[in-house]
Order: C-alpha cells, then structure tokens, then sequence
C-alpha cells in the first residue's frame, strides 16, 4: 500500500474502477497542457524537485581555500482536489446500476485540470512556475470580437514563430469561448473554420479549460517541458456512514527552456 | 523488418500501444543477439576476436535492459511482479507465484507509471501526439 491509502478504503475492485475509469475520461478531455507540451515522468510521489542544471556561488563557505555553490532547482508543486461519493451509490453500482452519480469526482477532475492548465500557460509566481503564454517574448495578438478573424489572427502567430526559427508544426489551445467560437463557425462558402485553422496549423486544436485566449505552441519538442512527479491518482481520506472521501492528486513541475516557441493570442 | 510486431492492424492501435509493440520487438531482438553472441563466444578460439564479441554482448545486455524498462514503466503490473522477480535471491518460479498473486491481488492497472509504488495511478502520462 502506498500513501493513497486505496486498499483500506471501502471501495470494492469494481468501485475503483468506476472511479478511476470515470476520472482518466473527465481529465484526459480537460488536460490541454498535456497535449501540447513534452511529457517527462512520472517520477514518483517521491521526487520532489526538477534539475534546473543551474546554480548559485554561496558567498562564505564553511572554511579558508574551498569555494562553494549551490544548486537551483524547481521544487514540484502538489495539486489534490477533494471528493466525495456516497457509499450507496457505489453499493448500487455493485448491483448493477448504469446511472450512478459521479457528479462530485467529474467536478474534482475538472477543477484539477484547470489548475494545470492555467498553471502551464499562464504560470503560477508562487509555485516558481511560469507560464507559456506569460514568458513569451512575442506580444501578444488580440484574437478580436469576429471569428472572420481569427485565420488571419492565427497565420500572424505562425508567421511570428517562424520568423523566430520556430519550427511548426503548430498547436493551439483555445479558451472556452474561444473553442465554441471556432467548433460552431462556418466560414463563407461553408468551410468549417476549425479544419481552415488545422491547416494552418498543420497541428491539433485543443480545448483548453483555463486559457484566456488562445495560445500557438510550437509541437517540434524541447522547448516546453512538464515534468510529472505522481501521475494524476485517486487516494483515500476518510469515511463515514454516507460517503467515502476521496481526492484526485498530482505533482508535477513545468519548465520553459525556449520562451519564443508560442505566440499569446489574447480575449477580446 | 515492415509491420511484423502487429497482430493488430497498426492504424487501429493508439500510439501508445505501437510505441510498446515496438519495445517489444526489440527487447526480442536484443535477446536474440545476447543468445547468438553466447554461442559464438562458446566455439571462438581467437583471444581479440571473443574480446570484441564480448564487448558487443555487453552493449546488447545495456540494450535489453533499456528496452525492458521502458516497457515496465509503461505496465505497472508488469513492473510490480518484476519488482518481486528479479534481483531476488532464492526459488525463482516460488517468487514469481508470489509476485503474480500480490499483483493480481492489487489489481494492477495499466497505463504509464514507473513509480516504486504505483498502485492508483490514473496512467495518464503524455497526450502529445494524441489529439488532431
């Protein structure tokens, strides 16, 4: 048993199951981050800090005729998100129920995976963590109130990157408004804008809960890395007679090594 | 070698699963040079010649090893009754009775976690790659 505690909660194999199943479906929709960033991990509940391969000199060391240094590094953050299922629910689900009520983990995993997008494109300064869209040197192109625009908006961002040695192909994570805007618009002549903007992309769109805007990341790798040091899991808290308490948790840290490789299309 | 590792047709397996299919392939590959390069070793007579067979065996144990675990890293049960298998001392076939059942006992899930101590993770790792 490690610390998630699943083996002393009362949940049965097939109520994990459930849960888990329900859980990877909910976040693997919401994570846009991952889609668009590279992967490295997981690590382990115990890694607790990515090499930075930098360091600091360390102005007295402890005696005469030695130099010192220390090493920076960027400690992973932890993000768990609490829940709660009724016992009876998952004894109905042991009985064969279709409809059982995962409302409270669907809203767990939406909210973890907002963190972690908002986390990666816009940073979170407390965490160390700064965001793709908040460190790009290329100002950022506002996407305008009409979707007629959003073709041109995005060619810019791709013209902007390859004027930087920016090799594509190009990803882009849409805000809510923004992705509904694209999915439900039809250009002149019928063509739907979401294949007109993969093509100039050459890469996916992505929905992306937490985006203000829309961000076009480069997808050629190396330039944006999101190290994962427990993968997202669900571990046990405690239950009483109506509800087993769970939670949703992750660790991980996130790194820009190339600031240039997106282009920040801002909301209207 | 064309699309030999596939038993499924490869444009209806996710990435995820080829990228595994190929590991597999080549840790098979990789055993099979281990092998051959046994045998060689066994009949070679030339002092230099068994010193370069040696040297290249060694590359393919470094090859194996790396091939297998990326593919324990990507399957947790895999991993947990590795764990209980090798580098222990002992009845090889009892410790792999006994790993197999504590694993089956977990109910390991599948999916990308090398954690020591893995249970409970979702396996959702990376989705670059994943999405059009």
């Amino acid at each position: 048993m490690n610390h998630l505690l699943r083996s002393v909660a009362p949940v049965t194999d097939s109520g994990w199951e459930l849960l888990d199943d329900e859980a990877k479906q909910r976040l693997t929709a919401a994570l846009a981050a991952r889609k668009l960033v590279d992967f490295a991990g997981p690590r382990g509940w115990t890694h607790s800090a990515t090499n930075l391969g930098r360091s600091t000199a360390v102005d007295k060391a402890p005696c005469e005729g030695v130099t010192a240094r220390q090493r920076r590094v960027l400690p992973l953050v932890e993000l768990r998100a609490d829940f709660a299922v009724s016992l009876s629910e998952l004894q109905d689900h042991a009985r064969g129920a279709l409809d059982v009520d995962l409302d409270n983990l669907d809203g767990a995993a939406h909210q973890i995976a907002l963190a972690e997008n908002i986390a990666v494109f816009h940073g979170w300064k407390k965490t160390g963590i700064a965001g793709i869209a908040e460190t790009s040197p290329h100002d950022a192109i506002p996407l305008g109130q009409s979707t007629d625009a959003y073709p041109h908006r995005v060619a810019r961002a791709v013209e902007l990157l390859l004027h930087s040695g920016i090799a594509g192909p190009y990803g882009l994570a849409l805000g809510r408004d923004e992705f509904t805007n694209v999915v439900e618009t039809a250009e002149h002549g019928g063509y739907p804008l979401l294949d007109h903007l993969r093509k100039i992309l050459e890469g996916p769109i992505v929905w992306a809960p937490g985006v203000k805007g829309a961000v076009v990341v480069s997808l050629r790798g190396g330039d944006y890395l999101f190290e994962s040091g427990q993968d997202l899991s669900i571990g046990y808290a405690r239950h009483d007679e109506q509800s087993v308490h769970l939670y949703l948790e992750e660790s991980f840290s996130f790194l820009v090594a190339t600031p240039e490789a997106a282009v920040h299309l801002s909301a209207a | 070698m064309g699309f030999d590792q596939y038993h499924e047709p490869p444009e209806e397996l996710p990435a995820k699963t080829r990228t595994f299919a190929r590991l597999c392939a080549s840790l098979t590959e990789e055993a099979e040079a281990i092998g051959w390069y046994e045998q060689r070793l066994a009949v070679e007579q030339d002092p230099a010649a068994k010193a370069i067979m040696r040297d290249a065996q060694g590359e393919e144990f470094k090859h194996f090893s790396m091939d297998l675990e990326f593919l324990l890293r990507s399957t947790p049960t895999w991993r947990e009754i590795a764990h209980g298998v090798l580098f222990q001392p002992g009845d090889i076939v009892e410790h792999g009775e006994e790993a197999e059942a504590e694993a089956n006992e977990g109910g390991g899930s599948d999916g990308a976690a090398p954690d020591e101590d893995d249970s409970g993770s979702l396996g959702i790792g990376g989705l670059k790659g994943g999405v059009q």
